[in-house]
């Protein structure tokens, strides 16, 4: 009984700022903007957004990928040293949040552009600029880079928690290196890599600032069309209504990978 | 009763803040005016601190605060959540709040320097009875290239914008009125048009120099040409003569179909706190003294003759900033839409800047990225069901 009074502020909380916000978007996307009146219009509306949702999606998923694999090593590495080490090489990757993220993606537009710091070094050897911006791959990097801290912090506390003695019970029963971290080390970070992987593909999926400073006029993500909707072309039912369906497709990748989840405790046991 | 001490002193902290507005006459007064971005001489460049000159003739606070397009500052009103004093949009954007009653009539009498504007600025078609705007400048839209890498022989018309040669080195106006208006010039067709098939038809053309463009922009306009980061962009006559000091490679020219003049005027929107400041800050802006030295940095040309004399005469004599009224015959002006036409050109922006997104490798790959899913979770879930059997049936044994 304690316990849940305690929780009580939690609850207010979450009925103030998610509940009721969350039914004022519903709302918003089952009305028509004129009349008030209730319409599936809005919804009806996402064939249109269908190739630019996709193509969201896609990105998201190739930053959260090659997040993974360039986060778990460094996380692993991470985990393995000593304790002042550790502490040390994590606020070095704490650090960067630090700065605003988006000073962080302007300076890689001061970096990349075609007058930028790399190109200006690159023409005064008597080269053409490299394409390095305004391209599918600059979006990337630009997630990769903004969410990279998201994917080692989960990994690393997952990481370091695992027990070294069952690494060394597997090795005391004959299993060599790469079967160690196949059958031991992995399986028992899969919870790390999933939330990780939430933790980047959520925000990457949705972002708008990276796509419009690194992306070309024809790299619009969903992020930025419903941007758009509030701040410019102010219809606010068609941006609830993405919204709405761009969380529901949120909510099914996420529900995806947790089954990875499940499935691998499975097999642990 | 120790307790109870400063319990009372903070609940007296609080009932007096609350109470601040009732006695706002001995306290300072600040009004918050709601500018275009870069649209206002802020002391830069040894030129006049507008803002805080008018703190020190008048004892009134300015809150300055800016937007880059008028449709980010109609929503910005229209949501709510914020009380502007002064704000400063375009002609058709002030015919549209007129209509949609968000302005509040000004009392003329608390704005003496009115007087001095132009009896061409006045009477006006967005504000016919001379009830709502005071105008603030008025300016043209023309092009402006880079003179090292765009040759003469491509200038003229509004078609360098389409100049297949200058592919991803062409900025694009990041607001529909704008943008829409140049593909309407090109293409012959009033840019007050209501007609759908001529929107349409307009969209379409900026479709076709979608790929040309190198991102759609307002006030990043400034930084990206004088870096040359791109070469050529449709902006304000005003701003160009700003980016000119900075970058002097940049030309400007007003393309042979025409172009958009505008004027924009200062308006007190519906919600304003304290009028009677407000007006003595639009009544500062005309005096013509402060105008002239004002509108001497930004560019933009005054509405108030008598400024000229204040500015410096290079400026003033500009053909840019008061082009002849032979290149004036060739501008139009922006009327209010109907409410059916701006939501027809949004959504044909809209359409616009999400054109090209279908990306066939993207939508491929991820079919594949299902279709393995879907295999792997069914393949799973056959070994574990077949796992599970064998284990039940070496136990029966």
């Amino acid at each position: 009984m304690k316990n849940k009074a305690l929780a009580a502020p939690y609850l207010v909380w979450m009925a103030l700022f998610t509940i009721i916000p969350l039914a004022i978007v519903a709302y918003y996307a089952f009305t028509d903007a004129q009349t008030g009146e209730l319409t599936l219009k809005n919804i009806s509306n996402i064939g249109n957004y269908m190739p630019i949702l996709i193509k969201s999606i896609w990105l998201a998923l190739i930053s959260s990928v090659i997040c993974i694999i360039i986060g778990y090593p460094v996380a692993y590495y991470i985990a393995n040293c000593s304790e002042t080490a550790q502490r040390f090489l994590y606020m070095l990757i704490m650090l960067p949040m630090c700065i605003s993220f988006l000073l962080r993606t302007l300076a890689w537009v001061a970096l990349t552009e075609d007058t930028g710091i790399i190109n200006n070094f690159v023409t005064s050897l008597g080269l053409e600029p490299l394409p390095l911006i305004r391209n599918n791959g600059a979006v990337v990097l630009g997630m990769v880079y903004n969410y990279l801290p998201y994917m080692i912090m989960p990994l690393y506390t997952v990481i370091m928690k695992i027990d070294k003695r069952l690494i060394e019970a597997a090795q005391d029963l004959g299993c060599n290196g790469a079967n160690v971290f196949r059958r031991v080390i992995l399986p028992l970070s899969v919870p790390g890599i999933i939330s990780g992987f939430t933790m980047v593909f959520v925000p990457a999926v949705s972002t708008f600032y990276i796509s419009q400073k690194l992306g070309s006029s024809g790299t619009t993500l969903i992020g930025d069309v419903i941007e758009s909707q509030f701040k410019t072309a102010y219809n606010p039912n068609l941006g609830a209504a993405l919204s709405l369906i761009l969380m529901v497709m949120i909510f099914i990748c996420i529900g995806v990978m947790n089954r990875f989840g499940d499935d691998e405790e499975v097999v642990t046991l | 009763m120790r307790k109870i001490v400063p319990l009372l002193l903070v609940v007296v902290l609080i009932l007096s803040s609350f109470q601040t507005p009732a006695f706002a006459d001995n306290e300072k007064v600040t009004i918050n005016v709601y500018n275009w971005g870069q649209y206002i001489s802020d002391g830069t460049d040894g030129y006049i601190d507008v803002n805080k000159a008018f703190t020190e003739a008048t004892g009134i606070e300015v809150n300055y605060m800016t937007f880059d397009s008028n449709e980010t500052m109609y929503t910005k009103l229209k949501t709510g959540g914020s009380t502007y004093d002064v704000i400063i949009p375009s002609d058709y954007m002030v015919a549209r709040l007129i209509a949609e009653d968000m302005l509040e009539e000004l009392d003329y009498s608390n704005i003496p320097n009115y007087a001095l504007v132009d009896e061409a600025y006045k009477n006006t078609s967005f504000d016919p009875e001379n009830k709502y705007s005071v105008p603030y400048t008025w300016g043209t839209v023309g092009l402006i290239y880079n003179t090292k890498y765009v040759d003469e022989a491509d200038i003229g018309s509004w078609d360098l914008l389409w100049n297949e040669k200058y592919s991803g080195k062409i900025l694009m106006f990041d607001n529909p009125r704008d943008a829409f208006a140049i593909a309407e010039l090109l293409e012959g067709i009033d840019i007050n048009t209501e007609d759908p098939d001529e929107l349409r038809s307009a969209a379409y053309k900026l479709i076709e120099q979608k790929p040309l463009v190198q991102e759609y922009v307002m006030d990043q306009i400034f930084s990206k040409m004088e870096r040359e980061e791109a070469w050529i962009a449709p902006y304000y006559a005003g701003d160009y003569l700003l980016m000119a000091e900075e970058n002097p490679d940049l030309g400007f020219y007003f393309p042979k179909e025409g172009f958009n003049l505008f004027i924009d005027a200062m308006c007190i929107p519906k919600g304003c706190q304290n009028k009677a400041a407000a007006e003595a800050y639009i009544n500062f802006l005309c005096d013509p003294e402060i105008s002239g030295e004002n509108l001497d940095y930004l560019g933009y040309s005054t509405p108030i003759s008598e400024a000229k004399q204040y500015m410096d005469p290079d400026t003033a004599a500009s053909e840019i900033a008061y082009p002849t009224q032979e290149t004036l015959q060739n501008g139009s002006a922006f009327i209010n839409l109907s409410a059916e036409t701006s939501q027809l050109a949004d959504s044909l922006w809209l359409q616009v800047k999400t054109q090209g997104g279908v990306d066939t490798y993207a939508i491929v790959c991820m079919c594949a990225v299902v279709v393995l899913l879907a295999a792997y979770f069914i393949i799973h879930n056959a070994r574990k069901k077949k796992r599970i059997a064998n284990r039940c049936k070496k136990w029966k044994e």
